[in-house]
């Protein structure tokens, strides 16, 4: 009999498959309900900003709002060689003069700068005109604006303006990579010595790779010893690595500070043993060093913790069979136990660098110059130069790196081989 | 070819692992070449701690062990040639049945075609060809079981370990395993050293067993004479059931004695008791008492059934007798059954041969 045709009826009559939907539907409301607080405050505190992050960062809408005669006459401008007709002249002063009232016009001078240097003084220039009411409406403005200055006769400036039309841009997202819309439109890179973005990400992962590496390095065996130590010491081991969880990640960075500096205790016991001078103390904070290894104090607890619960599991026969059969204690580890550990090394990895990649605090304190990372810049540009858009820009840049990490990470290991415990 | 006897020796062998409590104490124990060697004991009473000795995980606090004459205890595990079958398989649940038992011939370097020939060759002595690229999880408790046999005997290793390696299947799978590992050890005539506190098991299976207590061998026989001829009074209790009896000796000579119990008296044979007055604990087994015994025995008396419980093959009947509610009796239910109730009184009878006078417990 094949199952596809026949339908498999309840006694009363019901097909099964409707019945058990209704028997389920019950149980299924009960169990969103359940969830539904945690749903919203998720869609509050995290789906819901990253889309106003989102928004911020192709936000271009301040000219739109300003001009819209104007880019509306613009769609009629057909050939951009030329200057404009004289509808889009009138329609821009009508626009301006709208602004000059209501003393708006100086933002729009300072925003079109930035898009084109020279627009401050032309604008002020037709401002001035029009406060003193020079400007004759029964005329054509196209002429009455044109010899107010000769940039106002180049094309360029009203291509300019044109581009400021669509109400969102990347431009901030090729800052991000440090490129930028020239004068004609097209995507160029900033000069040389100003690429200071691409340095920074290119630092961020590296920076994040290795501490990542040097986690592993140094939690594999830990977490090897707390898995087949004996409970009395696993469990002494066990609070050593969780001690630095309970603290206050300010209070470890600040204790590297004081371990680090050039005047601090790892400098001072290594001119007491004699492997430096005391008038040549190595810099080991305010730089790469100090980033790399205050970083992996902090993360090593995300990589020893997966990488335990996952050894935990295997037998210690495993290693015993590997090695009656003849394996040498090193294939015993390398073709049983190493392969076995893989689903914990993933996840330990990925958790370590996901939060390396984004890590702010400690770069920021003990990192200098040389070691601070992307989301560094990401605050300074939150909280000193106050251009947020920029800020959401590269967040959400950070945050689509990390979700193609993970999505690499999927297609080489499988998300489902990933052990947190 | 001729076997040598003392193929693995355990020579005045002591094991502590505090430094306070042995382990295993003072063992002296001969496997030889083809044997099937049973290590019998409660938990706790060092045969596992042997076999690791054997294997080589555990290194022994005094004496030598000798595989073929050479003293292997300073010898590393993988170098030993020893093949193992843990109690809970210990399979690479990341390699296939295939890789698993190629395993310990790639380790040796072995080429590709004898791999195949000698993997393929293990997997059809334990029926499970066909099964090569499954993975452990995808196999049954009883596959997965046959498997580690075959991978620990892929690589013809001279001794085989077994420890409790039929531990977690059922009843029924547990005893058609028995008799499969029994037959493989038959047709390829290897050392098998197995480790069990199952005593049927061990009775089934075994050439030898080795009943260990308190980190010593009690008692080394065959089976049949472990049975019926057990030495001392923990190996009698370990071994089938029993009926038991304490007393003291009154009078003894060469094959009987005298055991004044309670209020009556009883005549046994002395095993283990040498002169008049000592303390003896009395051993029979259930069915060598008999019910109403048509030929003379020379105990004889009269007990009142307390209870009966069917058993299938068997019915088991408990009787108050010379002041014991315990006497445990097995009767076989054949056609000429006896009705047997409750309170009722039957007279009992054995030989004073079947009674082993013990040592006291």
């Amino acid at each position: 009999m094949s199952s596809e045709t026949k339908q498999i009826l309840t006694t009363d009559g019901i097909p099964l498959e409707v019945s058990l939907k209704k028997a389920e539907k019950k149980n299924k409301i009960k169990a969103f309900l359940l969830v539904a607080p945690l749903l919203l405050f998720l869609v509050i505190t995290y789906i819901f900003p990253i889309g106003d992050m989102f928004m911020r960062s192709v936000d271009d809408k301040m000219i739109t709002n300003m001009l819209p005669k104007t880019f509306k006459a613009m769609e009629k401008w057909e050939n951009l060689e030329e200057l404009p007709p004289e509808e889009v002249y009138r329609s821009f002063y009508e626009d301006y003069k709208l602004l000059a009232e209501n003393q708006q016009h100086g933002k729009l001078g300072q925003r079109l700068n930035k898009e084109k240097n020279g627009f401050n003084t032309i604008t002020k220039k037709l401002f001035r005109q029009i406060k003193r009411k020079k400007i004759d409406e029964s005329i054509s403005i196209k002429e009455q604006i044109n010899k107010l200055h000769k940039r106002w006769r180049n094309v360029e400036y009203w291509l300019a303006i044109k581009r400021t039309a669509p109400p969102y841009t990347v431009a901030k997202y090729l800052k991000g990579i440090d490129m930028y819309f020239d004068s004609d439109g097209s995507i160029t890179q900033v000069e040389e010595d100003r690429r200071i973005h691409r340095i920074l990400w290119l630092r961020t992962l590296e920076i994040a790779f290795f501490v990542t590496l040097f986690s592993f390095f140094m939690g594999y065996p830990i977490a090897h010893l707390l898995a087949t130590l004996p409970m009395k010491y696993s469990n002494l081991l066990m609070i050593c690595v969780l001690l630095p969880f309970w603290t206050s990640l300010l209070v470890r960075t600040a204790s590297w500070m004081i371990l680090l500096q050039q005047q601090g205790l790892v400098n001072d016991f290594f001119v007491m043993i004699g492997l430096v001078g005391d008038d040549n103390r190595p810099e080991m904070m305010y730089n790469k060093v100090g980033t790399y290894v205050a970083m992996t104090q902090i993360l090593l607890p995300f990589m020893v913790l997966p990488l335990y619960s996952v050894m935990k599991t295997i037998s210690p026969s495993l290693m015993r069979a590997g090695k009656s059969l003849g394996g040498t204690p090193f294939v015993a580890f390398w073709k049983v136990y190493f392969p076995l550990t893989i689903p914990g090394i993933g996840a330990g990895c990925l958790l370590v660098f996901i939060l390396a990649i984004g890590y702010y605090i400690t770069p920021a304190l003990v990192g200098g110059a040389s070691g601070t990372l992307i989301s560094n810049q990401i605050a300074f540009h939150m909280k000193t130069t106050l251009d947020w858009s920029f800020a959401s820009a590269m967040g959400l840049m950070l945050l689509t790196g990390v979700l193609v990490i993970y999505w690499i990470y999927n297609k080489l290991v499988g998300v489902d081989n990933i052990k947190l415990g | 070819m001729s076997k040598n006897p003392e193929f693995v020796k355990f020579d005045k062998v002591d094991k502590s692992y505090d430094g306070k409590v042995l382990v295993v104490k003072d063992l002296q124990l001969d496997i030889a070449e083809g044997e099937f060697i049973t290590m019998l004991g409660p938990s706790g009473s060092g045969k596992t701690t042997c076999l690791m000795m054997l294997a080589g995980f555990e290194t022994p606090t005094h004496g030598e062990i000798l595989l073929d004459g050479n003293i292997i205890s300073n010898i590393p595990p993988h170098k030993r040639g020893i093949g193992m079958v843990f109690q809970n398989y210990a399979l690479f649940p990341h390699m296939t049945v295939y890789e698993n038992l190629a395993f310990p011939l790639r380790v040796r370097k072995v080429e590709k075609d004898e791999i195949d020939k000698k993997v393929d060759k293990a997997l059809s002595m334990v029926s499970l060809n066909g099964f090569e690229t499954r993975m452990p999880a995808q196999l049954s408790g009883g596959q997965q079981q046959r498997v580690a046999v075959a991978r620990a005997l892929v690589f013809d290793p001279a001794v085989v370990l077994m420890d409790e390696p039929l531990g977690a299947l059922d009843k029924n799978l547990r005893e058609s395993m028995q008799y499969e590992i029994k037959h493989i050890h038959e047709s390829i005539g290897v050392t098998v050293v197995y480790v069990t506190h199952d005593q049927s098991e061990a009775l089934t299976m075994s050439n030898r067993i080795a009943v260990f207590n308190d980190g010593k061998v009690q008692q080394l026989s065959n089976p049949a004479e472990l049975y019926e001829k057990p030495v001392n009074s923990f190996v009698a209790e370990f071994i089938g059931e029993n009926n038991t009896f304490n007393g003291e000796i009154v009078d003894i000579d060469k094959d009987k004695c005298k055991v004044k119990l309670a209020n009556s008296e009883i005549l046994a044979n002395p095993i283990s008791v040498k002169s008049k007055g000592e303390k003896t604990t009395v051993s029979l087994r259930p069915e060598r008492a008999l019910i109403n015994p048509s030929e003379k025995m020379d105990n004889m008396f009269t007990g009142k059934i307390e209870e009966v419980i069917y058993h299938g093959d068997h019915t088991r009947v408990r009787l108050n007798l010379l002041g014991s509610s315990e006497f445990i009796l097995k009767v076989p239910n054949s056609t000429s059954n006896l009705e047997l109730k409750v309170s009722q009184d039957i007279n009992i009878g054995w030989n004073s041969i079947d009674a082993r006078a013990l040592d006291p417990k």
